[in-house]
């Protein structure tokens, strides 16, 4: 391997800008040194030879790793353009429905994979990417920055101090004594000293330089974290609509558990049943008008024996337990959270069987608007024939009663009538506040009775065991974010050349910080204040 | 030394690639879902309307063209009949046909299935078991099934007569 070797003795790596020990320029350098990753060799700008190489070049540019986040915020943005997958109607197939709602664009929307972003592969590749650069660029650069830190010398090149930002070079007068002076402040403000034939060094906070590293780590950590999540069996994230009253199987967990609706419960504010202290908030929004809870009582059951989907399991009481927002309830890493609800759906429907002619009731049917009866026996030769049922009622394109969905929104019925009088039966059209007698004029009709309704909840089923892995990653993060704001690396480098002091110092940011720490050591003594020399240029 | 920076450097990208590989293959080329093409079709039991038991495990030997739907969905509406003609000329060659609804009043499934004179097995999944083990979305959706049990081909949308004919003849045994 080529090396350079500098005048003072230390063998640099190839790419080297300035001695790693002395300082001293190994290339031509303008009137300030460039102290970036203390001028030393990235490797990425040395070695070029093979396709890994070029491939590692490739991503230790800085300049590729900005134009990855660009893309990605880029196409981030494009995703907002159009509402993503999970926000349109469940029952329409993506690749219709976006073709039919936005024209060609909403085509090539769908084509591209903008309705599904964050799981479309491109996007996914990016942030991969991203994640490549940040593991590359880190390396390559944190490890020739700690081989230049670790080798400095005391004993600076004289080019190297005076090319620094901060500089001053004096007639020493009284050096020791001064020198003493000056090195009692340093230390007395957290300057760690190194002496080296009446030359010194003084450097603090240079963990700081560490700080953007273990952010990366904190960040590529938080990555694995995320990518755990597409490992079966580490992330589940369903819903679930249950209706009061209803036992249904809960979603992501292959049918081991079961849960029951036994109420749900909204309250609000009103005005006379809070505390006084609650008076004047309940005035200004309004009696009722602020949300106080959101409730669901249910029980959680665990199916015994094997499962088979579809059986009618056989299910064991796990626990009772209130679901309010933020208190899910939690058993076998599953948590279930309140996110949704709906107030009186349609439960049951009640009708009378009634002459039209003297409003005599025959009868009262009482119809589950979830599963229906076929038909319904009055008694005394009255009874009543449910031909067709539409949950969720409309005419469709062909002006032919259809439904929905199979959510009782708005039921419609056809309704065979039977009477001694009317053997044959007379169908009615029945739905809210319509009926239509497709055959002619009736003698019976289905009078409105009543309704009964139910409140439904919809949970959230959550497992989640890479929530730790995030954590961990994101305190790091906020970690390295800290160490690399907070603390400055300064140094100050003290030399004497013949009846010369030269005084240099370096920051990594905040020079206003610097300079007015050196004004407080330097203030009292014969050494003049290194003065700043991109002042004086411009 | 410099053989040094190259394998540290290849073992660094291949790392990071097999990492890379492993999350976009496992999330976009295979469906997120706990089912996939290659799997054997979870078990279910569901009843028909006439009240017998469907056990899909009853129908080993058989290739099952297993069909999710409502009936309000006009895709599903629009295919029922193209099954229902294919299914007449399939089952003596070993394919059956199982029709679960998606969970709606029996009344409305019972309507259906005789406007549209169906005569293969209607079963309707009451409490969404059979929906949750095969992560039922949008509606079609239809499971190709073959002799072994094993899930040949997954297809969400509609279908033409064609198709129909098509997938039948892959489930053939």
């Amino acid at each position: 391997m080529e090396h350079v070797k500098c005048e003072c003795g230390h063998v640099n790596p190839i790419g080297t800008v300035l001695c790693e020990a002395c300082g001293k320029p190994l290339e031509e350098v303008p009137t300030l040194v460039d102290m970036r990753y203390e001028g030393s060799a990235r490797r990425s700008q040395t070695y070029n030879k093979t396709i890994i190489d070029k491939i590692w070049n490739f991503f230790s540019s800085v300049k590729v790793g900005v134009w990855l986040i660009v893309i990605t915020l880029i196409a981030s943005a494009i995703g907002t353009i159009y509402p993503q997958q999970m926000y349109i109607p469940p029952t329409v197939s993506p690749a219709e429905y976006y073709e039919q709602q936005y024209g060609w664009l909403g085509k090539w929307y769908y084509t591209l994979g903008f309705h599904d972003l964050y799981s479309s592969w491109w996007y996914m590749l990016l942030i991969a990417l991203i994640g490549v650069s940040l593991v590359i660029c880190s390396l390559d650069r944190v490890v020739p920055l700690y081989r230049a830190l670790n080798n400095q010398r005391v004993t600076r090149n004289e080019q190297f101090l005076q090319r620094q930002r901060l500089f001053s070079r004096a007639q020493a007068t009284d050096y020791e004594t001064a020198l003493r002076h000056v090195v009692d402040k340093l230390t007395k403000r957290g300057y760690r000293i190194r002496e080296e034939n009446g030359n010194i060094l003084a450097e603090k906070g240079r963990f700081s330089r560490w700080g953007p590293y273990v952010n990366h780590i904190g960040l590529i950590i938080f990555l694995i974290g995320a990518m755990l999540r597409f490992v079966p069996g580490m992330y589940v994230d369903e819903n679930m609509w249950i209706r009061e009253g209803e036992i249904k199987e809960i979603p992501g967990t292959k049918g081991k558990y079961f849960l029951e609706n036994k109420k749900f419960i909204f309250e609000v504010y009103e005005k006379e049943k809070e505390k006084e202290a609650f008076q004047p908030a309940i005035d200004r929004v309004g009696s009722g008008m602020m949300a106080k809870n959101y409730q669901t009582d249910v029980v959680l059951y665990e199916r015994v024996g094997p499962v088979v989907a579809g059986e009618e399991p056989k299910l064991k009481k796990i626990k009772s337990f209130s679901i309010r927002v933020n208190e899910p309830l939690k058993h076998d890493h599953y948590a279930l959270y309140q996110v949704d609800f709906k107030l009186d759906e349609l439960k049951n429907m009640s009708f009378h069987l009634t002459d039209k002619q003297t409003n005599k009731s025959f009868g009262t049917i009482t119809i589950d608007l979830i599963q229906p009866e076929k038909e319904y026996d009055l008694g005394n030769g009255y009874k009543v024939q449910l031909l067709s049922y539409f949950p969720d009622f409309y005419f469709d394109e062909n002006g032919n009663p259809n439904t929905r969905s199979k959510v009782p929104n708005n039921p419609a019925f056809v309704f065979k009538m039977f009477a001694p009088d009317r053997p044959k039966g007379e169908v009615s059209f029945t739905a809210i506040r319509q009926t239509i007698e497709p055959l002619g004029d009736n003698k019976y009709k289905m009078s409105f009775a009543g309704i009964e309704t139910r409140n439904v909840s919809a949970l959230t089923v959550r497992r989640d065991f890479t929530l730790w892995i995030l954590g961990v990653g994101g305190a790091i993060f906020m970690i390295g974010l800290i160490q690399g704001m907070y603390w400055n690396h300064r140094r100050l480098w003290i030399r004497r050349i013949d009846e010369e002091v030269l005084i240099a110092a370096h920051t990594n940011k905040n020079w206003f910080g610097l300079k007015k720490e050196l004004e407080g050591i330097f203030n009292d003594t014969p050494f003049v204040m290194p003065i700043d020399q991109a002042d004086k240029r411009s | 030394m410099k053989e040094k920076r190259f394998w540290l450097r290849t073992v660094i990208l291949a790392i990071m690639l097999a990492a890379i590989g492993y999350t976009i293959y496992s999330n976009v080329f295979v469906e997120k879902k706990a089912i996939q093409v290659g799997d054997s079709a979870p078990d279910f039991v569901l009843t028909d309307l006439n009240g017998n038991k469907i056990q899909l495990s009853d129908y080993r030997g058989k290739g099952v063209f297993l069909n999710f739907w409502g009936t309000w969905c006009k895709p599903c509406e629009k295919e029922m009949p193209y099954i229902n003609n294919q299914y007449n000329l399939y089952k003596n060659e070993g394919v059956e046909v199982i029709a679960v609804n998606v969970g709606e009043a029996k009344v409305a499934v019972q309507t259906f299935v005789n406007r549209f004179q169906l005569s293969f097995p209607v079963v309707i999944d009451q409490q969404d078991q059979v929906m949750n083990a095969y992560h039922i979305g949008p509606l079609p959706t239809t499971f190709l099934i073959d002799k072994d049990g094993k899930i040949v081909d997954m297809i969400t949308g509609t279908m033409t007569e064609e198709d129909v004919r098509k997938y039948m003849e892959t489930i053939k045994p």
